[in-house]
């Protein structure tokens, strides 16, 4: 392991913000940490990075203990959230910084920035003052300063939070092929599942300053591990339920489950679209509260009587429109008993 | 001080506030190494000379002599000594009460309306804060006194009433007002106002209920600083005050300097002391509460053009109170510099055979440049080290309480300000005092000078620097770090270069504040090297139209250094892009 995270804690004013974290991250993989602000995903970063002191616990680079060492000594990247580009120098002068702090010589830093700023897709910027830029040419150039010393892990805080969506969704594959070239080490956090999903080997969900779940994006999204993380992910098909069987008791009344699930009391996901529409005389009866249009489909509110909304995910053609009255009929495929205790 | 304080209202709140700021613990020690030379340089130039002067005048003669505390209540007990007390007092209330009346309007004017000229202008009522308080009694002498231009045209003289000092107190901190005040009032988001309006407050509702509070404390922060140099009061007085009126600073210069009662000097620095202590944590109270969240915008754009007859009205109040209350003694004393022929005031400042002087007056000049030079460097040395001190912060721990660092570095911050409090001349007797003997004796060396301006000059360092250094996003100094700077060179690669302009004007200032500084040089400028201020005050001592007239012209060359210095300041502040 790269870099190992074991038992990290760090309490402000007594509250912890990371408790108990474990994490490893190997040579080459792209790990990135997800979750709502407040999560204490930043804090994370900045304990690898030396900027935060642990109250517990400690910090491994290549297998040794970091405590102790400052920040300038660390050899970690970290690129900020609103990437801090120093404002009194120009883009070169910003990624030429670490090589210089680092002793490189003149000719080899400039050869370095110029290699650098290529790579980033931002050729012959190199005396533009970063006043100018625009918010992706501020996060390429952000980049660039970030790797320019070599850095064995690069840290990114949400590295294209403050961008807009396509361009979020361009610089996303970018990025992940740059990393891939560059067989770059990369601890990412964000709050976006998409970024996450798009640029990682493995997704690392956090909540209250600890780990929820941690696996390939596709084991997140198919078998969320608990209420919370299904919720963060988007799914609001979420119920108490006793399982017995193939079967489960919800309000939305009896509901099937895959084979093998867990049985007895637990929370039930039914995924939009295992939520199929039938005759309103067959089935769970539902007025249509809303729909929404997404593009590829249309996302339909559904009121049961007496229990909580479902949404369904609809083809285009066959949506009904919002006060028809449709019957709900469960896709055994589409549902997941989910483990942990529902969150409160 | 103005000036300074203006500067804290600038902090821009925002990511720099919002994100967290912590440092390693190693902090603590850090700042407690940039501390040293401050606390060095206070412990020996400050504390130790006005305690120095203190301990004599309460002790009794010779060895083993006890205290003599039954002084204190004699002392305050004597009636002429209370009167001195109670004039103090009351003329720095009447003073700070018709300074706000006066500059108030000044400060809206400044920040709410677009005019031609406008920066010009704001520079102009700034000059006479940066003028030395025996240029602007001259200046008033020449308005208001015996012979002056009121004097001449309906015989109306104030000298001899309280109005001339008044009136010179309002003229020195207009500036005060309108740069503290309405340097926030040009900030505060009209928005919030208007959103007032909206949920159904009426205009002047709006104004009592939105703009007044927010403007609470910086009204009170400057009032505070009204009072405070008034109450301190020694040059105008000394100059308009005559035999009849005489402030807590003025009587301490005359129990010192000629009734050599140094007991009576020694409770009196104490009872100064004590009041301006207060004063100071009153200060400190509203400025802690004026740097709570409010909405600040850039002041550019919350200024228009005056609209309707009541806006141009109240602008053409404003500019005439500027003519009359600043321009017309500034003039006044130009015009009476020139009131010999061929400029033969300024010629008979080149002469030495006047006899007050055992050199030419004119040499003063260079005498008060290179002083000020020197104690602009010691200022800025001193200063910026005790800002960055004050900018470290050490981390919350992880049990909520505070770092003992912590404590000692408010202290520190106070201990700063109290050179602004402490009698000038306390400390300029205490330097002759008690730096006079080996390993420190300077008492014939040129730096003594120098070092008693510094003091006064530091305070605004710090103010100037410390503004600015607290808004250098900490997570800038972390991008360095991250990149490999270590905090030496974190500091020379991201701070320097933000701070260089906030070090210029703070150098300015501090070379403002040393050339016009009088209480504690008129005691230690040896006779032959007098200062421009000491040169003025001693040439007005005098009788005879060649020395007064000899007076005018050097306040005059005085005024026009200050004033040039203040406009470079103002280009430089002008300047300012991006953040700063």
């Amino acid at each position: 392991m790269l870099l190992r995270i074991e038992g990290a804690t760090v309490r402000f004013d007594g509250r912890p913000v990371l408790d108990g974290v474990d994490l490893g991250v190997a040579e080459h993989e792209i790990v990135c940490v997800l979750g709502p602000s407040g999560s204490g995903k930043s804090t994370l970063l900045r304990a690898v990075a030396g900027l935060q002191p642990l109250d517990a616990g400690r910090v491994s680079l290549d297998g040794h203990d970091q405590s102790g060492v400052p920040a300038h000594k660390r050899g970690v990247g970290l690129m900020f959230q609103d990437h801090q580009l120093f404002p009194q120098r120009d883009v070169a002068g910003n990624v030429a910084f670490g090589p210089r702090m680092h002793g490189a010589a003149k000719d080899e830093r400039a050869s370095r920035v110029r290699e650098l700023l290529e790579l980033v897709g931002l050729p012959g910027a190199a005396r533009r003052r970063v006043g100018e830029l625009s918010g992706g040419e501020q996060q390429r150039v952000a980049l660039a300063r970030a790797l320019a010393p070599r850095p064995r892990l690069l840290m990114l805080d949400e590295p294209l939070g403050q961008l807009d969506r396509s361009l979020r969704e361009r610089l996303v594959v970018e990025l992940r092929q740059l990393f891939a070239e560059l067989g770059t080490t990369v601890l990412a956090v964000t709050h976006d599942q998409g970024e996450a999903f798009a640029l990682a080997d493995r997704v690392v969900v956090m909540r209250d300053g600890r780990i929820a779940q941690s696996g390939t994006p596709l084991e997140v999204w198919q078998r969320p591990a608990d209420e919370f993380v299904a919720r963060f992910l988007g799914f609001d098909n979420v119920v108490d339920a006793t399982v017995t069987g193939q079967a489960a008791d919800t309000p939305w009344g009896k509901v099937p489950v895959p084979e093998g699930s867990a049985q007895g009391p637990g929370a039930l996901l039914v995924r939009p679209a295992g939520v199929r529409l039938v005759d309103a005389a067959d089935g769970l009866r539902c007025t249509v509260a809303a729909r929404t249009f997404r593009g590829t489909h249309v996302s339909v509110h559904l009121q049961p009587e007496g229990a909580p909304r479902l949404e369904a995910a609809c083809a285009l053609r066959d949506a009904p429109d919002p006060g028809d009255q449709v019957g709900v009929a469960f896709d055994a495929a589409e549902i997941l008993v989910l483990g942990g205790d529902p969150a409160a | 001080m103005d000036l300074a304080r203006t500067e804290v209202a600038k902090e821009p709140p925002g990511p720099a506030e919002a994100a967290p700021r912590r440092r390693s613990r190693r902090g603590g020690a850090a700042r407690l190494g940039l501390m040293a030379l401050p606390v060095a340089f206070f412990g020996v130039f400050f504390a130790y000379p006005v305690a120095a002067i203190v301990v004599r005048g309460l002790k009794t003669e010779g060895r083993g002599g006890g205290w003599q505390f039954g002084r204190i209540a004699e002392v305050l007990g004597d009636s002429g000594i209370r009167h001195v007390l109670w004039f103090t007092t009351w003329q720095a209330l009447v003073s700070t009460a018709l300074t706000l009346l006066i500059a108030l309007p000044g400060a809206y004017v400044f920040a709410r309306f677009d005019f031609r000229g406008k920066d010009v202008l704001r520079a102009v009522v700034t000059v006479p804060f940066v003028l030395p308080t025996v240029v602007v009694g001259t200046a008033f002498l020449a308005l208001v006194g015996r012979g002056g231009l009121l004097d001449e045209l309906g015989g109306v003289r104030l000298d001899t009433t309280v109005w001339a000092i008044l009136l010179a107190h309002v003229f020195f901190n207009y500036a005060v007002v309108v740069r503290t005040v309405g340097g926030l009032w040009a900030q505060l988001d009209p928005r919030q106002e208007e959103a007032a309006r909206m949920l159904g407050a009426s205009l002047l509702g709006a104004w009592r209920k939105v703009t007044l509070p927010a403007l609470g404390p910086a009204v009170a922060a400057a009032a505070l600083m009204v009072f405070l140099f008034t109450f301190t009061s020694f040059g105008v007085v000394q100059i308009l005050g005559g035999p009849t009126f005489s402030t807590l600073e003025v009587e301490i210069y005359r129990q010192t300097s000629e009734i050599f009662d140094l007991t009576t000097a020694a409770v009196l620095t104490l009872v100064q002391f004590a009041a301006v202590g207060m004063i100071l944590a009153v200060h400190a109270w509203t400025v802690r509460r004026r740097e709570t969240a409010l909405r600040l915008v850039d002041a550019s754009l919350t200024a228009r053009r005056p609209r309707g007859a009541g806006q141009w009205a109240l602008l053409a109040g404003v500019l005439a109170t500027v003519v009359v209350l600043i321009l017309l003694p500034l003039g006044v004393l130009v015009e009476r510099s020139l009131d010999a022929p061929g400029f033969g005031y300024y010629k008979a400042l080149t002469s030495d055979d006047s006899g007050i002087f055992l050199v030419a007056p004119i040499e003063a000049i260079g005498n008060s440049l290179t002083y000020a030079c020197a104690a602009t460097a010691i200022a800025v040395l001193v200063g910026g080290l005790a800002a960055a001190a004050l900018t470290l912060r050490t981390r919350p721990r992880g049990d909520g309480k505070t770092p003992v660092t912590d404590h000692l570095v408010r202290g520190f911050d106070a201990l700063l300000m109290l050179p602004l409090g402490v009698s000038a001349v306390t400390v300029g007797f205490g330097f002759l005092i008690a730096l006079d003997e080996p390993p420190l004796d300077l008492r014939s060396s040129w730096i003594l000078v120098p070092l008693a301006q510094a003091l006064v000059g530091v305070p605004f360092v710090v103010r100037t620097m410390l503004p600015v250094l607290r808004a250098v996003d900490e997570r800038l100094r972390e991008a360095a770090a991250v990149l490999g700077a270590s905090p030496w060179r974190v500091w020379r690669e991201v701070d320097l270069p933000l701070v260089r302009r906030a070090l210029l004007i703070a150098a300015g200032f501090a070379f403002a504040v040393s050339l016009g500084e009088f209480g504690a040089t008129v005691f230690i400028a040896r006779a032959d090297n007098p200062t421009l201020p000491v040169a003025v005050a001693r040439l007005l001592g005098r009788p005879g139209d060649l020395n007064y007239g000899q007076a005018m012209a050097l306040s005059t060359i005085l005024m026009v250094v200050c004033a040039v210095a203040l406009l470079v300041l103002e280009r430089l502040r002008a300047d300012r892009t991006g953040e700063f």
